[in-house]
């Protein structure tokens, strides 16, 4: 056996210890980074959540920057969210909200008992706008800017402990 | 005091094993007689171990708080036997198991190996000791069992509810008693390399550690899978998930070692091939400790992640592998030529094996690790998944299934005989099994038909050694090697089936509806609670039937108060035609469950044939095992083990 055949155990061997050294020197990212940040949102048009008061259209996302929230009447953690929204709400934010396979009296009932801080609410009963959105649960929010471009994600509820980052993606979209 | 004895015995065994080096580079340079003291350290390291690992059984049963790990892992509401497995369900616990299997496989390889040379047994007893001296410190320093809480807490935080299964009190310690076996044989490549005496002996003292390793890591894997199967919920028997990678690696680099050992002993060919996948089969189960416990990966096996623990592993794993390959390097150059032969003959063949399995190992190496290389290099993500290993390795297996057929009929050194004839059954039979699943299936894919066609023909050709011989005086290894083989055809036959002809059906059902799956009609009876020892569970009532009788399965969803998780536990019925599997899962607010349900047949021959594959090995080992009593006692009647000779 030639002696760089023999010598080729000890070599690969130096490239594992290489790799695993780089490794534990470098732990995995395991955040969820969107795909949709820097896309335009896609567009849709939804009829409204509760009868006399407006629907939500992709069209209406234009203007100043918004935060887009899929919620539901039958989501606990949209319960712990509400009063996190309500904060922003007086802080200014605009929001926007979107019911997900919800009913108007159920969705109602929720409003009153946790407070209103949507500005328009669309029914998304059939879940297609939350699947175009790539959503896959509820609640989630996006920051839209004045433009209708997405800007940033928030996968479940936001906790007092996000309200800077949210703050912050909102005066980023301005 | 139980706790402070534990830690005690295994300090001594620390310092017995640290004894061993001096001793053995004495011996080894004929400074003086090292031997007897070096078997008797090695003897006396394997009873503490013993002892530590008892010490923490005690205060597991007896549900100490006061012991860090027992507060962190049990639960005085636990059942009593998960309170027991809970000592190996956790880092430290599995930790000193694994230690001690080391430990006491070198007592037993000082109290066993009689026909070895003096020089390479002492030599191999050193090596183990060097092993077991670095997880020794990594114990005490990193990973003390015995650490105590004060004050001691009124509760402990339980166990992880996935774990609270039967399996979990036979899989850990059985893949590790596999495992760690292998560092026998490691030790003993060390040995041999050391002194020069890479021969047949080396061969035969090494064959029955390969073998009843192997033996283990064969039933441990085949339990993980079924364990994985039923427990998980979801429907599949393997994953190629990077920890099953991590416990196949030195499975196929046992079967390798398992064949090139057998050329060893029997022909005194394959030399340095042998001992280079000695050292392999070992550092593979080091790898395999090593990425379950560093936390560098995220899987139901892997433990609390802490980096300092796995650079402390990561450094023993480069010292003994790198010392290991660096003999290697410098020691083949010397060895002797083995016996020629030429290429029809057994030796070829089974040189053509061991690559097959070594090329297989490195497709399931390379995969396991090319996201980690590809993401040092240019930072890219990418994760590498079933389709990849099986479009891969599962040809690789397939063409290495159909030389088992035809290898173990050949003749050492040179085959004269017209041996391809005796194969005309057998491969009529896969040729039938070809035509058959192509007219009666023709939907499904090419790999479970090759895969069908190969059992098929192996299913009848692993008999064929037996055929004119007679049975009873043919060697119990003979039998277990053609029922090993036997068990290959079955597995693969299951999992060919399992692939091609599994239904399956998801949906969301109320009480009183009925759902279809394959053969089978399904009607949701009604939900019901259930309680158990330490959890809450919402249990289904399902009817099936198939024209005839109806079978009720009990499938939950349950609830577990500490720590609060939720688990699956599927209801399975087994019968001879295959598995109905059925999960319930959620509730959606108006009335409906979701039901997962399918339709596996003959998926329970995967299972089976590993079982068969194992039992084979067995026969194996206990053939030797019987051949060595035999001899002995027609050599040497009535002498003590301390004055028996070393040939």
């Amino acid at each position: 056996m030639s002696r760089w055949l023999r010598l080729t155990p000890v070599v690969l061997l130096g490239l594992l210890l290489a790799a695993l050294v780089w490794r534990l020197a470098h732990p995995e990212d395991t955040t969820i980074r969107s795909r949709l940040a820097g896309q335009p949102v896609p567009a849709f048009a939804l009829p409204a959540a509760l009868p006399g008061q407006m629907g939500l259209a992709s069209a209406d996302l234009k203007g100043r920057p918004r935060l887009v929230n899929l919620f539901a009447s039958w989501c606990v953690p949209c319960i712990a969210e509400a009063p996190v929204l309500q904060q922003l709400q007086r802080r200014g934010v605009v929001i926007d909200g979107i019911a997900i396979r919800d009913r108007p009296e159920d969705l109602a009932a929720f409003l009153a008992a946790h407070g209103n801080p949507f500005e328009r609410i669309g029914a998304d009963n059939a879940s297609r706008v939350q699947l175009a959105l790539g959503s896959a649960g509820v609640p989630e929010s996006f920051v839209v800017d004045g433009r209708g471009i997405i800007r940033h994600q928030h996968v479940g509820p936001i906790e007092p402990g996000d309200m800077p980052t949210i703050l912050a993606e909102l005066e980023k979209a301005r | 005091m139980i706790a402070e004895a534990g830690l005690a015995a295994l300090w001594l065994a620390a310092a017995l094993s640290l004894l061993q080096l001096p001793l053995t580079v004495g011996h080894l340079r004929g400074w003086f007689d090292g031997a007897r003291t070096v078997r008797s350290v090695a003897i006396a390291q394997g009873g503490l171990t013993l002892a530590a690992f008892a010490m923490l059984l005690l205060v597991f049963a007896r549900t100490d708080l006061s012991v860090a790990l027992v507060a962190t892992n049990s639960h005085s509401a636990k059942p009593f036997i998960y309170k027991l497995a809970g000592t190996w369900g956790n880092h430290e616990g599995s930790m000193l198991l694994w230690v001690m299997v080391l430990a006491l496989a070198g007592a037993l390889l000082a109290i066993g190996s009689r026909r070895l040379s003096q020089h390479t047994l002492v030599a191999a007893l050193g090596a183990q000791g060097a092993l077991a001296l670095g997880f020794y410190a990594f114990l005490l320093f990193a990973s003390n069992p015995f650490a105590r809480l004060d004050p001691a807490p009124l509760e402990g935080r339980g166990l992880n509810p996935l774990l609270q299964d039967p399996g979990l009190a036979f899989h850990p310690p059985t893949l590790y008693l596999g495992y760690v076996g292998l560092s026998v044989a490691f030790s003993l490549a060390v040995g041999a390399l050391l002194t020069g005496d890479v021969d047949r002996a080396i061969g035969r003292a090494m064959r029955p550690w390969v073998l009843g390793a192997w033996v283990l890591l064969t039933l441990g894997i085949t339990a993980g899978s079924y364990w994985a199967y039923y427990e998980l919920g979801w429907g599949g028997w393997w994953f190629w998930d990077p920890v099953e990678n991590a416990s196949l690696m030195p499975w196929l680099a046992a079967t390798a070692l398992l064949h090139s050992v057998t050329v060893l002993a029997a022909r005194g060919a394959l030399r340095a091939w042998t001992m280079m996948l000695a050292m392999i089969a070992f550092s593979m189960s080091m790898v395999g400790t090593f990425l379950v416990r560093s936390g560098i990966l995220t899987s139901v096996h892997t433990f609390a992640i802490d980096p300092s623990r796995g650079t402390f592993l990561l450094a023993l794993l480069g010292i003994y592998v790198g010392a290991a390959f660096a003999l290697f390097a410098l020691r083949t150059g010397k060895l002797k030529e083995g016996a020629p032969f030429e290429l029809v003959s057994r030796e070829s063949a089974l040189v053509v094996n061991n690559l097959l399995l070594t090329v297989i190992l490195g497709i399931v190496f390379f995969g396991t690790l090319y996201p980690l290389f590809v993401e040092a290099l240019s930072g890219e993500k990418l994760s590498v998944g079933p389709p990849y290993f099986n479009a891969v390795a599962g040809p690789l297996a397939l063409l290495l299934a159909a030389l088992v057929a035809v290898g173990p009929l050949l003749s050492w050194r040179r085959e004269t005989r017209p041996v391809f004839k005796k194969l005309a059954i057998p491969a009529l039979l896969a040729a039938t099994a070809l035509v058959v699943s192509l007219f009666a299936a023709p939907q499904i894919g090419w790999l479970p038909r090759f895969g069908l066609t190969v059992a098929a023909g192996l299913a009848v050709a692993s008999w064929l050694p037996l055929i004119r011989t007679n049975p009873l005086r043919t060697p119990l290894a003979t039998w277990g090697m053609a029922l090993a083989h036997f068990g290959v055809a079955v597995a693969i036959a299951g999992m060919a089936t399992d692939s091609a002809f599994t239904r399956e059906r998801l949906a969301a059902v109320r009480p009183g509806e009925t759902l279809s799956v394959g053969p089978w009609l399904v009607r949701l009876q009604g939900l019901a609670p259930a309680i158990g020892p330490n959890w809450t569970a919402i249990e289904a009532e399902l009817r099936a039937t198939r024209g005839v009788g109806v079978l009720i399965l009990k499938p939950q969803t349950r609830f577990f108060t500490d720590p609060p998780t939720e688990t699956n536990e599927a209801a399975i019925a087994t019968m001879f035609g295959g598995q109905l599997y059925t999960v319930v899962g959620k509730p959606d607010g108006e009335g409906r469950w979701q039901l997962r349900l399918w339709w596996k047949p003959f998926v329970t021959l995967i299972w089976l044939g590993g079982g068969l594959i194992a039992l084979g090995g067995l026969l194996a080992l206990a053939g030797r095992a019987w051949r060595a009593v035999r001899r002995e006692r027609r050599s040497r009647p009535g002498q003590s083990w301390t004055r028996k000779g070393y040939s």
